[in-house]
């Protein structure tokens, strides 16, 4: 069997800052002492004019990109997702969200799988937090593909964009001819009949995994890449509900006001069906390797496969 | 326009600010009066503004980081010609464009929403930092509260724009020296302001009476002057100027006059206006 390309959806961030760079001379990128592990270093060694360090001080950093947006710049602010949606989360709802600046956020190491460092880095929190700000559009890519196209729609879009991504290498998925992001478009990646598994960021390769175990055992499952959380294409969730009748969402977050959540105002507002949330329950992370997480944690592909065959019975 | 004039506008300002919080039943009129000279020079001699063109590209930019002096902001706006003056009445009124703290996309003129203290410098430097980026000429001031320094996002500002030296930025600071719960002494001292600004690379301007035309004057001529560093300047001013019952009383902070309070405040304003005509 070939070994499966892995590539973190950091680097593809970095990557495309570099590449839209060349063509969006007003892009101009702001960092709080992490340009390397951001991987926003690519672009400051390219455009080492255009590359502006705040320092330690993310709060001051998401209001200087407010400021710059008012230039006539197009800011992309970029620090860890604890620091970028926790730190400065009212930076971000009063000096960028209230005046719908064109702001983009690019908030790396988010989830679980930030690994070693422990609870205090691993944000599981941060989709809830930005999905509580009016106009906030949330972009949460599944893989290096993705994520390069997130980067694209989100400096195509005029207003306040939050970009989640990852640490860990994972699974290129969207490696083929047919793939295409449009914004506040979920994706079905795969068709079923028994349950749908609504799944977003790197856990959409996990569901995947755990609908092909499952297939084994004669479950069909439908699965669903959420990208947009914000805005959410509720009309493919309920769709896909009415066929199946049940569904299981699936995030590297917490349970609590993110994509299960988020599904559910959906569901419940026009078609009431059992969903099953599989995430963060209501606890702190742990330092642990991000491979190892995933599998304590039960958001592996064996992980979400167990979830779902348990709630299905 | 000459001081003498700028000094009648400023108290044509003061008006605005007290018939704007008593329609409003609510607001803060105590430091929009004390930095009500600096709006005035401001928005009538010091920026490069057009009323016509609120969104010119090249227009210097003000931000208000202590935005709940916003009347004073609106006051100076209308009366520049933004908005009509009339409209000052509807501060703070369901589906009024003039919310209780500045609000860019529906208020002509504001070149940022603010209210949450703190943020609103770090914007400011955000636009010099632009303006310098693009090559643009335009000019940032930003107004502070004294009692607004003692959030530490304005160091995390002040640090950014002096190592910068952005030399574009002027950082003002109301130094009524009240704040809600008192005397900013008294609450969590804040001095030396100077030495703190000098300390972050800026170039420090004593203003000794922020209410004084002459000397606002001396002080942002000097600011223009300052090459290869932000400025800051530090006006001693007096809280709730012009109205004699609010003048240096921390409770006026944030409390809007009755209907008696209010006609005692407009005859004050009155009287200083007559003498200011006698001049």
């Amino acid at each position: 069997m070939s070994e499966v390309k892995k590539i973190a959806t950091r680097e593809a961030f970095g990557s495309a800052l570099v590449e839209f760079g060349e063509k969006c001379p007003d892009l101009v990128v702001l960092d709080a002492d992490l340009a390397g592990a951001t991987k926003t270093e690519v672009f400051k060694k390219r455009f080492p004019e255009r590359h502006i360090d705040c320092g330690i001080a993310e709060a001051n950093m998401m209001c200087i990109a407010a400021g710059l947006s008012l230039a006539g710049k197009i800011p992309v602010a970029s620090s860890f997702a604890m620091f970028a949606a926790g730190r400065a989360y009212e930076q971000v709802r009063n000096s960028i969200g209230y005046p719908h600046l064109n702001v983009k956020i690019g908030a790396t190491h988010a989830g679980i799988t930030v690994g070693e460092d422990g609870a205090s880095h691993q944000c599981n929190e941060d989709i809830a937090l930005m999905r509580t700000i009016p106009g906030m559009t949330i972009l949460n890519p599944s893989d290096a593909v993705e994520a390069r196209a997130c980067v694209l729609a989100a400096l195509e879009y005029e207003g306040p964009v939050y970009m989640r991504f990852g640490r860990a290498a994972v699974p290129v998925i969207n490696d083929n001819a047919e793939y295409h992001f449009e914004m506040g478009k979920g994706t079905l990646l795969r068709e079923g009949s028994d349950v749908t598994i609504v799944a977003t960021g790197i856990m959409v390769n996990s569901a995947l995994e755990a609908a092909e175990m499952l297939a084994a055992e004669g479950i069909s499952a439908e699965v669903i890449n959420i990208c947009t959380i914000k805005p959410l294409d509720s009309e493919l969730i309920v769709k896909s509900a009415k066929k199946t009748g049940k569904v299981v969402t699936a995030e590297e977050h917490s349970i609590i006001g993110g994509l299960g959540s988020a599904v559910c105002e959906a569901l419940a507002e026009s078609f009431p069906a059992p969903v099953y949330r599989i995430g963060i329950r209501d606890e702190f992370g742990q330092s642990g390797s991000a491979s190892v997480l995933m599998e304590w944690y039960e958001l592996d592909g064996k992980g979400v496969f167990k979830q779902v065959r348990e709630f299905l019975k | 326009m000459n001081n003498l004039e700028l000094s009648r506008m400023a108290n044509e300002v003061r008006k605005g600010i007290i018939i704007s919080v008593h329609s409003a039943k609510a607001g803060h009129p105590g430091g929009s009066l004390s930095a009500a000279d600096i709006f005035t020079y401001l928005y009538f001699e010091e920026m490069n503004i057009d009323p016509a063109n609120p969104k010119m590209e090249n227009r210097d930019r003000f931000v208000l980081s202590k935005g709940h002096t916003a009347p004073g902001l609106y006051a100076a706006l209308a009366h520049r010609g933004f908005f009509p003056v009339e409209d000052l009445t509807t501060l703070r009124h369901l589906g009024s464009y003039l919310q209780g703290h500045p609000c860019l996309q529906h208020v002509p003129g504001v070149d940022m929403s603010t209210g949450s203290l703190g943020q609103g410098i770090s914007a400011a430097v955000g636009m010099a930092l632009g303006a310098k980026m693009s090559g643009q000429d335009f000019r940032v001031y930003t107004l502070l509260g004294d009692g607004e320094i003692q959030e530490g996002q304005v160091w995390e500002a002040a640090m950014f724009a002096g190592h910068r030296k952005l030399d574009n930025l002027v950082v003002i600071v109301d130094n009524n020296g009240l704040q809600i719960d008192g005397d900013i002494e008294d609450v969590c001292s804040p001095y030396p302001i100077d030495k703190k600004f000098e300390a972050f690379n800026f170039h420090v301007i004593d203003l000794a009476d922020g209410n004084d035309m002459e000397q606002i004057r001396t002080a942002f001529e000097e600011a223009r002057k300052v090459k290869g560093m932000p400025v800051a300047i530090v006006a001693h001013t007096l809280k709730g100027k012009g109205v004699s019952f609010m003048e240096g009383e921390a409770g006026w902070h944030g409390k809007a006059p009755n209907d008696e309070q209010y006609e005692i405040a407009m005859a004050d304003l009155e009287r200083i206006g007559e003498a200011l005509c006698q001049k």
